[in-house]
C-alpha cells in the first residue's frame, strides 16, 4: 500500500508538540502582558481638555498648592473639580482678554459648568474616596505622578486593582508626614522602612487583612 | 477467559461476552463498516435530527440567558441554587460510569468492559461538556470565566483555595481532560485499523492523522499498553474524587440537608449508579439499531444491572442515614429538613425519588427482569428520572426552608429552566449520534483478543493464522 503521507510528516508531527505548547504559553504570555501596556491602560496618555490648561504653569511653575483648586480632597470621597468661579478668581484679573480663555469667561458669564475631561476613572464598582487617604499620609504625588510637571494631565498608575492592592498590603512604604502630603517632589527617605511604620502607628492604619478585604473597596 | 475455563472441562455458565463466529475480518468490517458507508441511515438522520433540535433550543437558551443575565431562571433568594446546578451535578454523575467502566474494570481485568468502554467513555466526555455549561453560564458573566483560574491577573487577586467551589473547577476540568487523553489514546489502534480499511484517500488521511503514525508493530503496542494502563491508574482516583469534591460544594456548606459526612461517598455511588443507568438506556436502543448483540451480550446488560442495583443499595443506605442523623443529631433544624423533606410542600418529590430510585430498581433482584430489555431499559429510565429528583430534593429543598421561617419562599422554575435542561440532554444526543456515525464504537482490537482465533498457539499453526492480521500482535490484555 501507497505511503498516505510524506517522510516530512514525521518531523512535522514531532514538531507539533513542542509548537502546541510555545503557542499555548507564548499566548498566555502575551495576554498577561498586554493587558498590562498602557494601550489598555491608558497610563501616560495626555487627555485633551476644553481649556488650554497646565498643571505644570498652575503647580509647578506659580506653587499653587493643589487644595486651593481640589478643595474637599479633605472632607469628601471626591477631590473636587474647581468651578469656574476658582478659575474667575485669578482671571478676572490676569490674561483676562486672552482668546483661549474664552470658554472660561463664557462659562462664568452663562453659568454653564466647563466640561472637564476625567483622567483618573475608577470602575463605579470601587468606592474610593480621596479624604481617607489624604488624611492618612498617602500624598498626592504617590498616585497622581508629578502633576507640577505635565502640562497636560495623564495617568502614571495603572489603576488597574494589583496597583491598589500593592499599597494596601504594605502602606508603610509610601505614608509621609501630614505637612509633606501635597508635595510634589516628595521621594521616600532612606529609613522609610522605620518611619513608614511609626506613621501607620500614628496614623492608626488598619491591618492590612481589613485594608484588602474585599468590602473595603467593594461594597 | 471462557476458553480457559472449557480447557479445564467445565463449562461457563455465563453467556459469553462476544457472539459465536467471528474472525478478525468479519469483526473489522462489522465495526468499521458503520463509520466507513457513504450514505447515513434513515433512522440516524432521524434521531440525529430530533436531538440537533433540541440543541438549538439549547443554543437559543443560552444566547438569551447571555443577552438578558441569569434573571431568566426561577432562581431567586433563597433558592439561589436550583435547576443549573441540579443538572451541573446530574450531567458530571453520569459521566462517572464511562470512567469506571474503562479504568477500574481495566485495572480488575473484567474482559466484559471491552466492548462497552469506548461508547461509555464517550458518554463521559459529553456529559462532561453539558454539565460544564451549567457552572459556567450560572457565573451570571460566562465571558469573565477565567477568573476561576489561578492565573496572575491584574487584580492581583488568586481565587479562595479554600473554597469547595475552587476545588471543583479543578476536580471538573481535570476529569474532562484526563477522560478526553484517555478515550483518545484508547481510539489510536482502531484509527489505524480504519486507515487501513478505508477506500476513499481522504478517509484515509483523516484517519491516518488521528491514527498519529500507529503501525501496530510490537513497540507500538508495548508503549500503547503502558501509556494506557498509567491513564487507567491515573483516571481511577478520579472516579472517587469527582463526586466527592461535587458533594463538598454542599457538605461544607451549613445549611441543614448539606451539612453531612456522608455526602461523599453517598454522591460517587449515586454517580455510577446513574451512570450506568445512562449506559444502559442509550446502549440498548444503539445495540438495537446497528445489531450489536454479539458485542453487547445479554451478560453485559446482567453485569450493568449488577452493578445499578449494588450501588443503588449503597445511595439507599445513604437515604436512611440522613433520616438517622436527622434523629440522631438531635438538632432542632436537621430534624426540621428532615420531616418538611418528606412531608413538606416538596414531599411528593421526596416520594418519586424513593420510588425511582430505590423501589422499582429493586426488580432487577429477579433474574427474568435482568434478561429482559424492555425492563432494564424502564429501570435504568426510572434511576435516571430518580438521580435527577435526588439532586433536586438536595438543593432546592435544602434551601427553600432554612433556618429562619421568615425567609422561606417556594422555588418555581422558568421555561428557561426547561428549556436548558431538555437542550443539553439534545445536546448530549447530538455528540452522541455524530459519534456513533463518525467513529468505531467498539473498540476492535480489543474484542479481537478475545475470539477464538488470537489464542496463542504453538508452532507453525499459530503463524499461520497470525500472519497478515494486524489484531494477531495484540498481546493478552483484559482477560
Amino acid at each position: 500500500m501507497p505511503q498516505i503521507f510524506p517522510r516530512s510528516a514525521n518531523t512535522l508531527a514531532r514538531f507539533s508538540i513542542v509548537l502546541v505548547g510555545l503557542i499555548a504559553g507564548g499566548a498566555l504570555w502575551f495576554i498577561l502582558n498586554f493587558n498590562r501596556t498602557t494601550y489598555v491602560t491608558q497610563a501616560f496618555v495626555a487627555r485633551q481638555q476644553p481649556v488650554q490648561f497646565s498643571h505644570k504653569h498652575h503647580v509647578g511653575d506659580d506653587g499653587i498648592d493643589c487644595r486651593y483648586c481640589h478643595q474637599t480632597v479633605e472632607k469628601t470621597a471626591s477631590a473636587g473639580l474647581p468651578s469656574t468661579k476658582t478659575c474667575m478668581n485669578c482671571h478676572s484679573q490676569l490674561f483676562a482678554n486672552v482668546p483661549y480663555l474664552e470658554i472660561v469667561r463664557e462659562s462664568w458669564r452663562s453659568g454653564k459648568p466647563i466640561e472637564w475631561q476625567r483622567v483618573h476613572d475608577l470602575p463605579d464598582f470601587s468606592y474610593f474616596n480621596h479624604s481617607i487617604h489624604v488624611n492618612k499620609g498617602v500624598g498626592c504625588s504617590t498616585c497622581h505622578g508629578r502633576v507640577d510637571l505635565m502640562p497636560l494631565m495623564w495617568n502614571t498608575q495603572s489603576l488597574q486593582m494589583e496597583w491598589c492592592l500593592s499599597c494596601h498590603r504594605a502602606p508603610e512604604k509610601v505614608l509621609r508626614e501630614q505637612k509633606d502630603i501635597t508635595k510634589m517632589d516628595w521621594v521616600a527617605p532612606p529609613d522609610q522602612d522605620v518611619k513608614g511604620k511609626e506613621l501607620a502607628k500614628q496614623y492608626n492604619i488598619q491591618s492590612t487583612s481589613v485594608l484588602t478585604s474585599c468590602s473595603t473597596c467593594h461594597r | 477467559m471462557a476458553d480457559k475455563i472449557e480447557n479445564n472441562g467445565y463449562v461457563d455458565p455465563r453467556p459469553p461476552v462476544i457472539g459465536p463466529g467471528y474472525t478478525f475480518e468479519t469483526l473489522t468490517s462489522k465495526i468499521a463498516d458503520v463509520v466507513l458507508m457513504r450514505r447515513f441511515q434513515k433512522g440516524w438522520i432521524f434521531g440525529f435530527g430530533i436531538a440537533f433540535l433540541l440543541a438549538l433550543v439549547l443554543f437559543n437558551t443560552i444566547a438569551y440567558l447571555v443577552l438578558k443575565g441569569v434573571g431568566i431562571w426561577g432562581n431567586s433568594v433563597p433558592v439561589g441554587w436550583a435547576f443549573d446546578i441540579i443538572n451541573f451535578v446530574w450531567w458530571i454523575g453520569i459521566g462517572h460510569a464511562g470512567t469506571l467502566i474503562s479504568a477500574i474494570l481495566l485495572l480488575l481485568r473484567q474482559s466484559w468492559r471491552n466492548s462497552i468502554n469506548r461508547f461509555a467513555e464517550a458518554m463521559t466526555l459529553f456529559a462532561v461538556a453539558c454539565a460544564g455549561l451549567f457552572p459556567a453560564l450560572h457565573t451570571g458573566r460566562p465571558w469573565v470565566d477565567y477568573w476561576l483560574f489561578p492565573y496572575p491577573n491584574t487584580m492581583g487577586m488568586w481565587p479562595n483555595f479554600r473554597s469547595p467551589l475552587m476545588w471543583d473547577v479543578f476536580a471538573v476540568s481535570t476529569y474532562a481532560t484526563v477522560s478526553a487523553i484517555f478515550w483518545f489514546i484508547g481510539l489510536i489502534p482502531d484509527f489505524g485499523t480504519m486507515r487501513d480499511t478505508a477506500k476513499q484517500p481522504w478517509q484515509r488521511a483523516i484517519f491516518g492523522i488521528l491514527s498519529m503514525g500507529w503501525r501496530g508493530d510490537a513497540k507500538h503496542w508495548h508503549r500503547y499498553e503502558s501509556a494506557y494502563l498509567l491513564l487507567a491508574g491515573l483516571s481511577t482516583p478520579l472516579v472517587l474524587s469527582v463526586h466527592s469534591i461535587v458533594s463538598f460544594d454542599f457538605s461544607v456548606g451549613i445549611i441543614p440537608g448539606w451539612h453531612a459526612t456522608i455526602f461523599p461517598p453517598y454522591f460517587v455511588a449515586g454517580a455510577v449508579y446513574a451512570g450506568f443507568a445512562m449506559v444502559l438506556t442509550i446502549g440498548i436502543p444503539v445495540r438495537k439499531f446497528y445489531n450489536l448483540e454479539d458485542f453487547i451480550t445479554i451478560r453485559h446488560i446482567r453485569n450493568m444491572c449488577k452493578v445499578m442495583l449494588a450501588t443503588g443499595l449503597i445511595v439507599g443506605y445513604g437515604y436512611l442515614m440522613e433520616l438517622f442523623f436527622a434523629w440522631y443529631s438531635g438538632n432542632t433544624y436537621e430534624q426540621f429538613m428532615m420531616k418538611n423533606r418528606m412531608f413538606g410542600p416538596y414531599g411528593y418529590m421526596y416520594w418519586l425519588l424513593i420510588l425511582c430510585n430505590i423501589l422499582v430498581p429493586q426488580l432487577l433482584w429477579v433474574k427474568k427482569y435482568r434478561d429482559n430489555l424492555l425492563v432494564v431499559f424502564v429501570v435504568s429510565m426510572f434511576i435516571n428520572v430518580g438521580m435527577w429528583l435526588e439532586r433536586f430534593v438536595i438543593i432546592v429543598m435544602s434551601l427553600h426552608r432554612d433556618f429562619l421561617p421568615s425567609s422561606w419562599r417556594m422555588y418555581s422554575p422558568s421555561l428557561f429552566d426547561f428549556s436548558m435542561f431538555f437542550g443539553t440532554i439534545g445536546l448530549f444526543l447530538t455528540l452522541m449520534f455524530l459519534f456513533l456515525r463518525f467513529v468505531p464504537i467498539i473498540p476492535m482490537f480489543e474484542m479481537k483478543v478475545m475470539l477464538p482465533q488470537a489464542k496463542v498457539e504453538e508452532g507453525d499453526e499459530a503463524a499461520q493464522k497470525e500472519k497478515g492480521t494486524l489484531g494477531g500482535a495484540v498481546p493478552q490484555f483484559g482477560d
